[in-house]
């Protein structure tokens, strides 16, 4: 019988007795301060409703100040044929009919009811990954949907943020290299602060068996994807899909917020707004909030929030600052800004002139002077040689190589219409620069050319070799005739 | 008289079987051994045994001619275990395929039990997922051609047309066991579809043993890039027996005696 203890032993063990369970709560309070997610789950949901779901660049209103709902996701994949650049066509597979596919907007705490529906006259099985689901595959290893059937899971929300969703059956690289991917947004208690303009913008890099611009049909190449040499990077699926009359919006003052995700499948992007200043980027669109920034990097199946107020008027040119992407493969949009100027912030060009290190003092421009001539090319193949050489070195930076210029923002010199119609008017804009409007093959461009500072000889040469090449119609420019019209606009 | 009906229906039988036998001609694949993407541990070739194969897919009129010989197929008579409500669909009425689908197109939105049936009931079966796989790998030429670029390039562009399920069977090419249209009109269902067990969570399966498919599949398939074939496998994996899709057909194959 062990009835009697010693008194000493009985208090030691109560001692380590409350040690224990000290440490016990102390450690149970470190679990539960872990993360905000250890709290989100317990967060009670009120009612049911249907996600509102928007295709590129538009987002669903903001949560606001609504309780956590039981949330209805319908995400229809879709197999289509659609265009990837100009004459350029490509076989989409989408999440609701738009790369990036729709954007879903939820708030942390909501119980999402996930229903992937695969159109019946579609191919190929899909699933999605959700980076916002806590669970197996993000929603992957439930949502394996064969042509003609639909797959409902369910997940909590609770963790808030930007996230990337994509397919991910096999081969997975190529399922996200043919536009499946989209963003789903997990909005904090109370809702993002108000901004006044919200835009989605999603990067992502397609592959295919011909050059850039390469009409027709396109296939994916699975080759090039592997060595990472996207033909085509562009923002919202396609060329130009945020440009000229696509180009989104906002009013001097207003706040403008982007959820910018970058799809992938490979290149991580250097996304920047030339012409702008980010006040506010939500880091990996995370909750970390980073000021005053440039250029932020978006890897590939990630994604930043990014803030800004437009103070000025003008075109701000948004990129992947790995910048042959944004203007020799596409990844370029526009966010045009109305309204007053403000010369204070920026002033336009207040002065044009030449800076000649020896001479000490800035000049105007020698307009209608004519600099003496080292070499006179004098046979039309002379001439187009020569101007060949200054098209490589003046022209070609917008132009392009082969004269195609880049759509909706440099019009091509190829084949081009405004080009033959007048000859007199293209020595015009050599000479003295061309702005605003103007309709080459049939579209509309709106944009700045400087004027260049070239002999007449030089612009006649060039011009020659532009009317030789690339299908125009061969008329010959001499310097005469270069002159005579640099005379006639200069009195 | 009674002697002079069965002659004649025995005519007739006769006539119509050996019109459905010409519909469906077969032809004869050699035994032999290959390496499948998926199913066998450390990429042992998996034998098989000789047997022939429909040189066609069964085609909407062959269907038709079976469901009005077995009214129980139709669709107002299908037992939802049995076939989901889209079986045959795309047709106009019970027993009617419609003006909107040819008669020598491929018959699809068929469930594998009903596939499986029709095959018993020409005396055939449906091919093994080996079976149809070894006669799959071939091109024009040759018996394998799954490393060949050119190959895999047109199996993999089918992926890009869009409603290749209208066209007429025998329309693309003639494979070297001379059967048609193991790519480029409809997937087909294999007798043993489901026998790969793939997760639906197509990345995680690199480290079981078990040898499925997807993002790891690049690491452990035996082809590296046959990726073309990755489309099929997941495919399969997303079917249920009941399951019936506008691109799934099937054709029948049969033991050699």
């Amino acid at each position: 019988m062990k009835t009697t203890f010693k008194n000493g032993k009985q208090i030691k063990i109560a001692l380590i007795g409350c040690l224990a369970l000290s440490l016990g709560l102390f450690a149970f309070k470190q679990l539960a301060d872990f993360s905000s997610a250890d709290r989100n789950k317990y967060i009670e949901v009120e009612g049911q409703m249907e996600a509102e779901l928007t295709a590129p660049p538009l987002v669903p209103k903001p949560i606001g100040s609504r309780d956590a709902t039981k949330l209805i996701v319908n995400m229809e994949v879709k197999e289509m044929e659609s265009e990837l650049a100009d004459g350029v066509k490509y076989t989409y597979w989408t999440f609701g009919g738009s790369v990036p596919g729709s954007f879903i907007r939820t708030r942390v705490g909501d119980e999402v009811e996930f229903h992937l529906r695969n159109h019946p006259d579609n191919k190929l099985s899909h699933n999605i990954d959700l980076h916002a689901v806590t669970g197996q595959g993000g929603g992957a290893a439930s949502s394996l949907v064969a042509p003609g059937h639909e797959k409902v899971f369910n997940f909590k929300t609770l963790n808030p943020g930007l996230y990337v969703y994509h397919c991910a059956t096999a081969p997975v690289g190529m399922h996200i290299a043919n536009g499946m991917y989209g963003l789903i947004l997990v909005e904090p208690e109370g809702g993002l602060p108000a901004v006044d303009k919200e835009y989605y913008i999603m990067q992502g890099d397609f592959y295919t068996k011909g050059k850039n611009g390469d009409q027709g049909l396109q296939a994916f190449d699975m080759d090039k994807a592997v060595k990472e040499q996207p033909d085509y990077v562009v923002f919202n699926g396609k060329t130009g899909s945020l440009v000229g009359s696509k180009a989104i919006t906002a009013k001097v003052g207003e706040t403008v917020r982007l959820f910018v995700g970058n799809g992938g499948p490979n290149l991580v992007s250097s996304f920047h707004v030339i012409g702008e200043i980010f006040d506010n980027v939500r880091i990996e669109g995370g909750d970390m909030v980073n000021h005053n920034v440039q250029t932020t990097l978006i890897p590939s199946g990630g994604a930043a929030i990014v803030e800004f107020k437009v103070d000025v008027p003008g075109t701000l040119i948004l990129v992947d600052h790995s910048i042959f992407r944004a203007f020799n493969k596409g990844a370029l949009g526009m966010l045009k800004v109305e309204g007053p100027e403000d010369k204070t912030i920026y002033s336009g060009t207040t002065q044009e002139g030449i800076y000649l290190p020896e001479g000490g003092a800035i000049q105007t421009m020698p307009k209608g002077k004519e600099v003496a001539v080292s070499k006179v090319a004098k046979t039309i193949p002379q001439q187009i040689q020569a101007g060949k050489d200054v098209f490589g070195k003046v022209c070609f930076a917008c132009h392009q190589s082969e004269g195609q210029g880049i759509p909706t923002v440099f019009p091509p010199l190829a084949k081009s219409d405004y080009l033959n119609a007048d000859s007199k008017r293209a020595m015009n804009a050599v000479l003295h620069g061309l702005t605003g409007e103007v309709t080459v093959n049939g579209k509309k461009y709106n944009n700045v050319m400087t004027s260049q500072n070239l002999t007449d000889e030089e612009i006649a040469n060039t011009l020659t070799f532009v009317y030789d090449s690339w299908g125009n119609n061969k008329t010959r420019i001499t310097a005469a005739m270069v002159k005579a019209q640099r005379n006639q606009n200069s009195h | 008289m009674l002697q002079l009906k069965i002659i004649i229906s025995t005519f007739l039988v006769m006539i119509v079987t050996s019109l459905l036998a010409q519909e469906s001609q077969m032809v004869a694949i050699k035994r032999g051994a290959y390496v499948p993407l998926y199913g066998t541990k450390d990429k042992k070739p998996v034998e098989v045994d000789a047997f022939s194969m429909d040189v066609y897919p069964v085609t909407n009129a062959q269907f038709l001619a079976f469901i009005k010989k077995r009214p129980e197929f139709s669709r107002s008579k299908m037992k939802g275990i049995f076939a989901e409500k889209s079986y045959l669909s795309h047709w106009e009425s019970e027993f009617n395929y419609g003006k909107n689908n040819l008669s020598n197109a491929p018959i699809t939105n068929v469930s594998w039990f009903v596939a499986k049936k029709y095959c018993e009931c020409q005396g055939k079966r449906l091919p093994t997922m080996d079976e149809w796989e070894y006669v799959a790998m071939a091109d024009e030429k040759r018996a394998d051609a799954r490393s060949k670029e050119e190959f895999n390039n047109y199996i993999l562009s089918w992926y890009e047309k869009p409603k290749t399920f209208v066209n007429p069977v025998g329309k693309t090419f003639k494979n070297y066991w001379g059967v048609y249209d193991m790519h480029g009109l409809v997937w087909e269902w294999t007798s043993d579809f489901n026998s790969i067990f793939l997760s639906g969570e197509s990345r995680k399966d690199k480290d079981t043993d078990k040898n499925l498919f997807c993002g790891s599949g690049s690491v452990n398939a035996s082809d590296l890039m046959n990726y073309a074939a990755f489309m099929r496998y997941g495919f399969r994996a997303s079917l249920k027996a009941r399951f019936t899709t506008r691109n799934l057909g099937f054709r029948c194959a049969k033991d050699l005696k």
